[in-house]
């Protein structure tokens, strides 16, 4: 059932050869924009159920079974808003900044293995990749607070940029540890390492801890809580997306919900095998590997909700005291107990 | 942690909040609970409310007036004071009770709705006792 | 309010509106924060947003009348706002209240402070960020609303008391869900400590911030919980016992250091002797009367009359100046909450504004209350 290598020929048939790739592109494109809104829409619908049943009660359940049509009436709701602005505000960063941060979820989510076919970007440095497009949505956030020419605006964008820049030294390391095990950077690599047993089983001690400072690292960047003091709603009223409204508020509010999917898919990919079934038993059966994958997101996903609702939040000077005299030095003697594990050849294979 | 879970897990038990508009046929209100003031009328559309003004004495902001006249009384032909309106705005009206406990014949008494949001003001603005209805009889003793 | 814009801050300095409408501040509250950074110089309160003129109002009502302008005051201790006009009036009427009406006042005035602390730890959840704790908190808040719906009928502006005893006797339902309901919130509210208090992220966010010593506390007027604290021992059920408060034991809880973590630690003790409280009394409540005899127009006698009663947030006191009409020519009340909001500038200055949040929270101010 190679249903992609089946349409790649197909094409290739019909057109000379720029023409088809692309189209083939355009094609690929298409259907990761269609991922992308349904899993954001669905992922929204989730969120407020699953936090409902946290604090005791049903959430929406009345627009479609079960609350399933909720996220399309309030796609509806924000399409029809008015775009408001403000008279000082910088008109073309302001216009600009949501395009940053959705452009760099889409372009993350092109690199993940859905499963063996089913992988849209296969780059030798993956994971370097991955991590670089998530640096540059930071510069979304900044821009977003900065032409809105409103001070509670800047305050949430200052915290926001030194909050992410400081995570992403925590994930950055924390991968490179799992990475030492895989000798390579590509994604399908890491994958195929794993069939011998998931890297997190791989490298006992290392990869546990390894994980652990992932998961709060992960959070920090994706903006939530317990980190989530960019958008404290406590304090400042709504952070940096205090002057949208409508779709570019929309465009923030998925590119959240997208961001926090993708850290799940790293974690997934990296630490639990992305498409690989327990001990192997249905890796025949070919697209039940996309399966396998969102279960194993979705369960992340589900933990980082948890977090969130059950924590207090940190201040901003106690969040830098935690990345930089806590999670770096413990990441780096992490790393360095990997490293001789690789080497004296101690960890667990199947 | 431990404690968010637990109740993740148990929430269909333990939800506490009702599903409103779609459970107003079994919600129902304590005896005691103070929806609207209303005046009872019995089955030959009587009340008991003799206009001795007592409850627009002891309301605070005058939320009720009392509109009354001296007729005379049939039974005993003597001029007597009787009620002709009793008006009763309910957008005034702060739910004190102290109408109902100044009132010496037991004339009204809470009611229980709670849906009491109209769409145009003079709605709001009751009158308490129906047309046509009398007091009973011996009811000032 | 332009002229309150100082003209002499320095220039990376600059002024932030924490407006009226805003989630963190318990009300209409605006606050006017002189910011460097993240780190606050001068925080100016500015307040007046709820002023429904209270005072000038019960000049012009009977005695009975007054009561239920008070539920409105405090909301959240709305029972004790009453029993505090209703104790006045009668100390100055001098007048002999039933056993029964005492025991009933006290075990009521005791729901009605855990029903305000539960809301207070749910809100203080919230406004640090953990957001699952106030529906817990509320969840437990409704079945003392219950309770009280099932009694007097209202669940918040509650107008029970009544110069002379209780309007209408307490439901047969009352001591039955009260004894339930002690049953069940004592298995929560170890919850509500495993949940927030032996928080890491909580404690260090609690921890040290907000300081008030004792001097302060005495200077500033401060009572209550935030009070106690410090180390000022101010209950007024000790030290100016009145209803049935000299039949029960409870202890006075004090802390020393002060901070934002002693005075959560203060109310949440204050709730499980809240609950010996009403078990030491709901077993035994006397029979007798819920009424004592009072004229139909009550009129006190010329002279200053003052009571002091402990609401959730701290001492109310309740004062009238009477010619010997049916009204009062003044009356006062000398809320907890000024008092307790006049010390936000002295401990929040120098701190970051998520700590002027965490200590705005465990001041438990109400806003109705201050601006009255």
């Amino acid at each position: 059932m190679n249903i992609t290598k089946n349409i790649h020929e197909w094409l290739f048939s019909l057109m000379p050869e720029t023409t088809a790739s692309i189209v083939e592109m355009v094609l690929i494109a298409i259907v990761y924009l269609g991922i992308f809104a349904v899993a954001g829409l669905y992922l929204v619908l989730l969120e407020r159920r699953v936090a409902a049943w946290f604090q005791l009660r049903l959430g929406p359940n009345r627009v479609g079974w079960q609350g399933l049509l909720q996220t399309m009436a309030d796609a509806l709701k924000l399409v029809s808003k008015e775009l408001t602005g403000t008279i000082k505000a910088d008109k073309f960063l302001y216009n600009l900044a949501p395009y940053f941060v959705i452009v760099t979820a889409l372009m993350a989510m092109s690199l993940f293995p859905f499963s063996e076919e089913f992988q849209a970007f296969d780059i030798n440095i993956g994971i370097f990749f991955l991590i670089a497009i998530s640096s540059i949505g930071v510069i979304g956030i900044l821009l977003a607070g900065w032409s809105s020419n409103n001070k509670f605006a800047l305050i949430g964008a200052m915290r926001s940029g030194v909050q992410t820049i400081s995570y992403e030294l925590s994930v950055g390391l924390s991968l490179l540890t799992m990475v030492l095990m895989t000798g390579s950077l590509q994604l399908s690599e890491i994958v195929e390492v794993q069939k011998n047993g998931w890297l997190i089983v791989q490298g006992h001690i290392p990869a546990v801890i390894a994980f652990m400072i992932y998961m709060i690292a992960g959070t920090a960047e994706t903006n939530r809580a317990p980190f989530d003091l960019v958008e404290a709603e406590s304090e400042l009223g709504a952070g940096f997306h205090t002057e949208y409204s409508g779709m570019k508020f929309a465009y923030f509010f998925l590119a959240e919900f997208i961001n926090m999917f993708i850290i799940a898919a790293i974690a997934t990919t990296v630490f639990f095998g992305a498409h690989l079934s327990p001990f192997g038993i249905t890796d025949n059966i070919p697209l039940l590997g996309v399966f396998w994958f969102l279960i194993k997101t979705l369960a992340i996903i589900l933990l980082m909700m948890w977090f969130r609702w059950t924590f207090p939040r940190l201040r901003i000077d106690q969040l830098l005291v935690l990345e930089w005299k806590y999670l770096l030095p413990l990441n780096l003697m992490n790393l360095i107990l990997m490293a001789l594990m690789v080497l004296l050849g101690l960890t667990i294979q199947f | 942690m431990s404690v968010t879970g637990k109740y993740f897990l148990h929430s269909r038990k333990g939800a506490i909040t009702q599903q409103y508009p779609d459970n107003r046929a079994t919600l129902q209100m304590f005896e005691r609970f103070r929806g609207e003031v209303v005046m009872p009328h019995d089955e030959n559309n009587e009340h008991r409310c003799t206009g001795c003004q007592k409850c627009e004495l002891a309301c605070p902001n005058g939320s009720i007036e009392i509109i009354w006249d001296r007729q005379i009384d049939p039974e005993t032909g003597k001029k007597k004071k009787m009620i002709d309106k009793h008006i009763y705005h309910l957008g005034m009206c702060t739910m004190c009770s102290l109408c109902i406990e100044a009132c010496p014949t037991d004339a009204i008494k809470w009611a229980q709705n709670f849906e009491n949001s109209v769409y145009d003001r003079k709605y709001l603005t009751r009158v308490l006792n129906k047309p046509g209805s009398k007091v009973v009889p011996g009811v000032e003793d | 309010m332009d002229t309150t814009i100082t003209n002499n801050f320095k220039s990376e300095e600059y002024q932030i509106n924490m407006g009226p409408q805003h989630p963190a501040t318990h009300g209409v509250l605006r606050l006017l924060l002189t910011i460097d950074g993240e780190i606050i110089k001068k925080v100016e309160p500015d307040l007046g947003y709820i002023h429904r003129s209270i005072e000038k109002m019960c000049e012009y009502d009977s005695y009975q009348q007054i009561v239920h302008l008070t539920d409105r005051m405090d909301y959240l201790s709305s029972h004790i706002n009453n029993e505090g006009v209703c104790l006045t009036v009668e100390n100055a009427l001098q007048l002999e209240i039933p056993e029964r009406v005492k025991v009933i006042r006290t075990i009521i005035a005791e729901l009605t402070r855990i029903a305000s602390h539960t809301l207070w730890w749910g809100v203080m959840g919230m406004d640090v960020g953990a957001l699952t704790t106030y529906f817990y908190g509320f969840r437990d808040r409704e079945m003392i609303n219950d309770i009280f719906e099932e009694t007097c009928g209202a669940r918040l502006t509650m107008n029970y008391n009544i110069p002379g005893g209780l309007m209408f006797d307490i439901h047969p339902n009352f001591v039955k869900r009260t004894k339930e309901f002690i049953a069940h919130f004592k298995t929560k509210l170890p919850e509500y400590d495993l949940l927030l208090s032996d928080n890491v992220i909580f404690r260090k966010r609690m921890e040290g911030i907000g300081i008030l010593t004792k001097e302060d506390a005495i200077s500033f007027g401060a009572s209550g919980p935030v009070g106690r604290a410090s180390g000022y021992s101010c209950d007024v059920r000790k030290h100016h016992s009145y209803s049935a408060y000299d039949k029960v034991t409870f202890n006075e809880i004090l802390k020393t250091e002060g901070d934002t973590y002693s005075r959560y630690q203060v109310r949440i003790l204050e709730m499980w002797e809240s609950l010996s409280i009403i078990e030491q009394l709901i077993d035994n409540i006397p029979e007798g009367d819920f009424f004592a005899k009072t004229n139909a127009v009550i009129k006190l006698p010329a002279g200053e009359y003052y009571e002091k009663v402990e609401t959730a947030r701290g001492e109310l006191g309740v004062y009238i100046i009477s010619t010997g009409t049916k009204n009062p020519y003044r009356m006062k009340f000398r809320s907890p909450g000024f008092s307790n909001l006049s010390l936000l500038n002295h401990i929040a200055v120098g701190g970051k504004i998520g700590d002027l949040v965490a200590t705005m929270a465990t001041l438990d101010l109400v806003i109705p209350d201050i601006d009255r």
